[in-house]
């Protein structure tokens, strides 16, 4: 019986940790905080930039965005570059046919991307592309080898090539394999805050509801450990006879 | 008033027998009063069924079962359908706590023997449920259309594929297609929102309506049926099911709502073991995931498919897997005749059958760990090993149950 309880308690704790990685590569931690909206509404503003030309968030309302502080004003001068309507889908520009003809593949849709990569995976993907000039694109990606999307974000970033002495199988961050050879026109730093806004936006575009559900999830188990008391009173009430 | 109630009663009782019914089943059932902790969970999954079914509803009113628009249907539940992430968090979630709970009631009954005579049938029903269980979880977890859907149930289809002679033909039959496509995710779509529910619904009255014939079993073993009281012929250690154990039950449930709604507003992708991140990636058949899991409740059975790695006689491999593991969930239905032992519960049962039921245990927990893990020369070596155990656990069991050195029982429940 004991046993059995301990057996129980240790099922329990069995480590929660499916995320699958794939490959060997240590992933960077993507400083997330999706309570900063500011953050937010940069991040929303790069994406719309650089990745809605060709990705698509298509399940994702541009009037959304109420949701991280932005009014219709907001949406509509700084989101809305397409002259949808501000309830419209989040749709790319590109047509899928001419996608395929330019990258061989349709970019996947963004909406819950980071959902299924994880905010890692994407932070350290777009900060590890490099200089390849066996590829059709002239890039790779330490991080998603013979990846077809270009590096978008070069001028930003600079150039990157891979280091002469190679650490293979090493441990550390994939950035270490990596080294600037052409600047661009953010410092490393500001670059690595750059991409973690438009990752941290779109852990929130995966998800918009999620602030909301926390919110609504912290009443709801007061509620309940309220009732837990109550009812265990009641219960111990109606089992006072029985011996 | 009141007598106008009465009336109503009365006329309702000449008609239906509504005030037997009540307490046939509630106010009059005698169950015995040392349940403990192990007996909640009978009424919970009575009440995640409450909760598959409901929220199950309303996710049909939106959901689209078309290859083209399945997953994005999804999405748009969770977006735009009001409160539908909260609708199908409840379900998602209610579907791994339905295996959760049902998982520890199959385990309750294996500690108190409560398979045993006169509950063979009982326990049958319950492995009835179990299977339709089983199949209406495969035939969710298709409907989202992402890839975990698609090739996990591609796997799943593929084993039907194994069996000789007609295997082709059947799994043609089953997906109506050549391949997994949209004629598949129809039928599957209708199975799970019409078949299977409505057949987990009368097996589960039927479970009920057996369970209150032969009376519970309790944590002693013993039947509390054989010590009534001469005057009343009410059981001696039985207590009237309503009020005590609705009282009892309903703080479980809230109890049970505190995890369920932890996970449901905390971690509704439960770490990746409720909601793969595999099933965000909308169903490519063109582009096979280089890991295939199926979720969380089915791996112990999927790391027993994998174990088998050689021919043996005439039959190959993959379909001494697909036997192997449809005989893992069928051996439970044989545990009241493999069990010889004269006592019931765990209490009085020997070192042998604790040793036992602590290995079977531990093999489900490892080979349930093993079955989300890619597979290694290493980890289909230990999956061999505790498929043995596990399976010896059974087999054996008509050897060292009876060998066993029993302590005798008492002739009352005990705390």
């Amino acid at each position: 019986m004991r046993t059995m309880k301990i057996l129980l308690f240790i099922a329990l704790l069995v480590p929660f940790a499916a995320h699958s990685g794939g490959s060997d590569l240590v992933l960077d931690k993507a400083p997330i905080d999706t309570s900063d909206h500011a953050s937010l509404q940069r991040g929303a503003k790069s994406f719309v930039e650089y990745c809605l030309t060709c990705h698509g968030a298509s399940f994702m309302r541009y009037n959304r965005h109420r949701d991280i502080g932005m009014n219709e004003d907001d949406i509509r001068s700084q989101l809305i570059h397409t002259g949808q309507k501000t309830g419209g889908l989040m749709e790319s520009a590109m047509k899928k046919k001419e996608a395929e003809e330019w990258f061989g593949v349709v970019p996947p849709d963004l909406s819950v991307i980071a959902r299924a990569r994880g905010a890692d995976w994407l932070y350290t993907y777009l900060r590890t592309f490099y200089r390849d000039s066996t590829t059709y694109s002239g890039w790779n990606n330490l991080t998603f080898d013979k990846v077809a999307m270009p590096h978008v974000l070069h001028q930003l970033q600079g150039q990157q090539v891979l280091k002469a002495e190679q650490k293979s199988g090493s441990t550390g961050s994939a950035m270490s394999n990596l080294e600037i050879a052409v600047p661009g026109l953010m410092t490393k730093a500001e670059y690595d805050s750059f991409v973690a806004d438009l990752v941290n936006y779109m852990v929130y575009l995966g998800e918009p509801h999620a602030a909301h559900r926390k919110e609504l999830g912290t009443m709801v188990i007061l509620f309940l450990i309220g009732m837990l008391g109550l009812t265990y009173l009641l219960y111990k009430e109606y089992w006072r006879d029985i011996h | 008033m009141s007598k106008q109630k009465k009336s109503l009663l009365e006329w309702i009782d000449e008609r239906f027998p509504l005030t037997a019914t009540w307490k046939a089943h509630l106010s009059e059932y005698y169950a015995p009063k040392n349940f403990n902790f192990w007996y909640y969970f009978g009424s919970l999954a009575l009440l995640v069924l409450v909760n598959q079914l409901l929220t199950g509803i309303f996710l049909t009113m939106n959901y689209k079962p078309d290859a083209g628009m399945a997953f994005a249907s999804v999405e748009y539940i969770m977006r735009d359908v009001d409160f539908g992430w909260l609708i199908r968090y409840m379900h998602s979630t209610g579907a791994s706590m339905f295996f959760v709970v049902v998982y520890l009631h199959m385990f309750r009954g294996m500690m108190y023997g409560s398979y045993r005579k006169p509950r063979e049938l009982l326990w049958l029903i319950g492995m009835a449920i179990f299977f339709v269980l089983m199949s209406l979880a495969f035939t969710g977890y298709i409907l989202p259309w992402g890839q975990m859907s698609y090739w996990g149930a591609q796997v799943i289809v593929s084993m039907f594929g194994a069996i000789p002679f007609i295997g082709d033909t059947l799994s043609n039959w089953i997906l109506g297609d050549f391949m997994l496509s949209d004629a598949a995710l129809n039928r599957f779509f209708a199975y799970h929102v019409v078949t299977l529910p409505v057949l987990i619904v009368v097996l589960v009255f039927v479970h009920i309506i057996a369970l209150h014939e032969v009376g519970s079993n309790n944590p002693d073993g013993i039947e509390i049926k054989a010590n009534k009281d001469p005057k009343t012929g009410i059981p001696v250690d039985g207590i009237p099911f309503h009020p005590y154990y609705t009282v009892k039950d309903i703080f479980g449930v809230i109890g049970f709502l505190i995890v369920f709604c932890g996970i449901i507003f905390f971690a509704p992708e439960m770490g990746g073991y409720f909601l793969e991140d595999n099933n965000f990636i909308p169903a490519n058949t063109l582009q096979t995931p280089d890991h295939i899991a199926p979720v969380w409740y089915f791996t112990p059975y999927y790391s027993m498919l994998r174990a088998v790695t050689v021919n043996f006689l005439w039959i190959d491999a993959k379909l001494w897997g697909v036997i192997l593991m449809a005989a893992a969930v069928v051996i439970f239905c044989f545990l009241p005749w493999l069990d010889r032992s004269p006592v019931k519960s765990i209490r009085y049962k020997g070192p042998y059958f604790k040793t036992a039921l602590t290995l079977f245990v531990i093999s489900f927990f490892v080979l349930g760990w093993l079955g989300t893990q890619a597979p290694t020369p290493l980890y289909t070596l230990l999956a061999q090993i505790f498929t043995v155990i596990y399976f010896a656990f059974f087999l054996l069991m008509p050897w060292y149950s009876k060998i066993d050195k029993t302590k005798p029982e008492p002739k009352n429940v005990t705390k």
